[in-house]
């Protein structure tokens, strides 16, 4: 284990809990306390993680822990909303898309939402009013995330975020659209939690984007999302990650599906950030739930790129699906791990996971590692992961026709990243998607 | 429009091409026979500019500029088409989008503003008629699930929307039946004119009861060892190649 007398912020955050145990969190209930106390305590034991746990085999975050950064949100004493950077914004919206928009700054939302009046049963409220509230408050309760070094710490510091309500039977005729920017004047660490209940039969449909500005400062951002699929809900979420250079960002996703519930999630990662992780958890705690994880990473520069999928089938007749595709650029690198757990109840359970990967560069390196494990005896599963180049033929073939390189190799990726973008149903927001990986394809293909 | 002098190349290594004479000037239609083996289709691929052969020796003219010294996509630009005897699926990639960049770069080299829209589409659904091409194909992925005989004739599509001078087509004929063949003929037919050529590789004769060539040569060991006019085709659907294998390589060759 990296001693982590040498990581500052292990320091920070020490010193921050001890802040916000002895003042911040009077108006939490004690079941939330209790929660911080033991996520926070597991943190401690647990430090951040270094390449000797089998989880961040891959991904070294050493150097990205050397700089020094100060905890965001009420340790600062500034709860006040801080202001999106003109232009930001600007660039975070989808043309064309016809959606109700929320803007977090650094996890806080101003309580706006444009698009119109959200339709009956669907409710939003900012975490921190969430946690004050008896009513709701019973969700962040979960202090239980085991040896997972970041859901605990920030279960231990989270002091805000966005809390999403689908009343049983609400439907959302038109998408909402999260928008997270990050921006700092110094370096952050930033902890959102976001917590997204669906009711009985709701629907909903989120879209995230996330953004940071770009500057001398960086910022880490910590964020923690738990999602509940009632019985019969259905979920259907698009992760969009363009923050810039600067950005660390870790983000854990968790996604409890009851009875018969629908799950989708497309997660797209472009360049940018230096450091990207995804925690994505898809827990199918009742049976006959349907799971689709759909993911694209397109990494450049020195970027580290690290998608973490978990499904676990817990009960029988579920059924999941995962389609992961990378494109590896320049220096970069990619790490996918896909872990289908079959517990021994789950029989007649279908799971199929596939990841493929296209290195462009001689230096881009990718990992690639589907774990299945399987205890039960009546099940479906099947998982294939492959890694390859251009295939000269075809690039022979349109240049043949006229096409240049540089635009026969882009035609090229954006047909092997399509086989993901044309699973988005919204149309405005696969055009916007695909038109975001050409935008990165043609300064970037020289090897 | 062509000329090709003492043309040398080799594969990995190995000697493909061993001194091929060959002259083709506008409005012609040249017929390129041969054996397994004899060197028909890595002709082709030298002329389109594939990568992996390499030229030893001899020089490529083609309308004034040399061939050889060009990039694939330059030579398509220049106005040399391959027709690709094993066309390429590319899965992902629209056809019609494919087309459209392909039209639109080789207008950019010729310094031609870009269709429209609107240009662009009545553009193709007169060559889709032309050509007798599937309008449902046209918007699939490029060749993907397509059949033997719907590949060829994506590429004759192709050929006519990208009206090239100097169109070669490598044993299109292989894999197709017999109607196939014979739309795929008409297409080409209707193609011709005074200012373009046609370079047609194929084993069979068949084809060119289609297509009536100008000039017959046969390909031999790398070199054209014998040139004439359509009727040695059928003297070489008569008496096969054999007869030709102890035969010097043509002088004649390069003169028609």
């Amino acid at each position: 284990m990296t001693s982590q007398q040498d990581i500052p912020l292990f320091e920070e955050v020490v010193k921050g809990y001890k802040t916000l145990s002895a003042s911040g969190a009077d108006s939490e209930s004690s079941d939330v306390r209790r929660a911080r106390q033991l996520a926070f305590d597991q943190f401690r034991v647990l430090g951040f993680p270094s390449i000797r746990n089998e989880d961040w085999k891959y991904t070294n975050i050493t150097r990205f822990l050397k700089d020094e950064f100060a905890l965001d949100g009420l340790l600062l004493g500034d709860k006040a909303v801080v202001k999106a950077p003109a232009g930001l914004l600007k660039k975070a919206t989808i043309p064309g898309l016809d959606c109700y928009q929320v803007v977090l700054v650094n996890g806080v939302w101003d309580g706006k939402v444009n698009g119109g009046e959200l339709p009956k049963g669907i409710s939003l409220y900012p975490v921190a009013e969430a946690l004050k509230n008896p009513g709701v408050s019973g969700v962040f309760e979960n202090g239980k995330w085991g040896n997972q070094p970041f859901a605990n710490l920030n279960t231990a510091l989270f002091t805000n975020g966005l809390y999403i309500e689908a009343a049983a039977g609400a439907v959302m005729e038109k998408p909402l659209h999260v928008v997270h920017l990050y921006t700092g004047d110094r370096n952050l660490l930033v902890q959102p939690r976001h917590v997204w209940v669906a009711g009985r039969n709701a629907e909903l449909s989120v879209i995230e984007s996330v953004l940071s500005s770009t500057g001398e400062t960086k910022i880490w951002v910590n964020s923690l999302t738990e999602i509940i699929a009632n019985v019969d809900a259905k979920l259907d979420h698009v992760v969009i990650q363009t923050a810039s250079a600067g950005v660390r960002l870790v983000q854990h996703t968790t996604v409890r599906q009851k009875k018969q519930s629908l799950y989708n999630n497309y997660t797209f990662t472009l360049p940018g950030a230096e450091l990207v992780r995804n925690d994505l958890q898809a827990r199918l705690e009742e049976d006959h739930t349907e799971t689709h994880l759909y993911g694209l990473y397109l990494a450049a520069g020195g970027q580290l790129i690290d998608n973490h999928t978990l499904v676990d089938h817990q009960k029988p007749h579920c059924y999941s699906n995962e389609l992961y595709k990378g494109v590896l650029l320049e220096q970069s690198t990619g790490v996918f791990n896909g872990k289908v757990y079959v517990h021994k109840d789950a029989q007649k359970t279908n799971a199929f996971q596939q990841n493929n990967n296209l290195v462009i560069s001689k230096k881009a390196t990718i990992d690639s590692k589907p774990e299945l494990e399987i205890f039960a005896d009546d099940v479906k599963c099947s998982h294939g992961s492959t890694v390859g180049q251009f295939s000269e033929d075809a690039l022979f073939y349109l240049r043949a026709r006229g096409l240049g390189e540089e635009t026969a190799k882009a035609l090229l990726i954006n047909a092997f990243a399509f086989d993901v973008t044309q699973k988005i149903k919204n149309k405005a927001v696969e055009t916007y998607v695909n038109d975001l990986i050409s935008y990165h394809i043609p300064s970037s293909t020289q090897a | 429009m062509l000329i090709i002098k003492n043309l040398h190349a080799e594969v990995e290594g190995k000697q493909i091409l061993k001194g091929l004479n060959l002259t083709v000037n506008a409005g012609e239609v040249h017929a390129i026979m041969g054996p397994n083996g004899a060197g028909k289709s890595s002709l082709a691929s030298v002329l389109a500019g594939k990568e992996n052969y390499e030229v030893t020796e001899g020089e490529v003219i083609f309308e004034g500029k040399n061939l050889l010294e060009m990039s694939p996509e330059v030579r398509a630009r220049e106005g040399v088409f391959l027709a690709f005897q094993y066309p390429i699926e590319i899965p992902g990639v629209s056809n019609i989008n494919f087309l459209k960049t392909a039209l639109s770069e080789i207008r950019a080299y010729k310094n031609l503003p870009p269709l429209d829209a609107k240009g662009f589409l009545q553009l193709s659904k007169e060559k889709q008629k032309l050509v007798e091409f599937d309008a449902k194909l046209v918007n699939r992925s490029l060749n993907e699930g397509f059949s033997g005989g719907e590949k060829k004739r994506n590429e004759i599509f192709q050929l006519a929307m990208l009206e090239p001078s100097l169109s070669i087509l490598d044993e299109t004929d292989s894999g197709l039946d017999i109607d196939a063949l014979r739309i795929v003929s008409k297409g080409v037919n209707k193609l011709r004119s005074e200012k373009n050529a046609f370079i047609i590789i194929t084993h069979y004769q068949r084809l060119l009861e289609y297509i009536v060539p100008d000039f017959v040569h046969v390909l031999y060991n790398g070199r054209i060892v014998k040139s004439g006019t359509k009727e040695l085709a059928l003297e070489l659907e008569e008496k096969g190649y054999d007869w030709l294998k102890e035969q010097e390589p043509s002088e004649s060759a390069a003169t028609v």
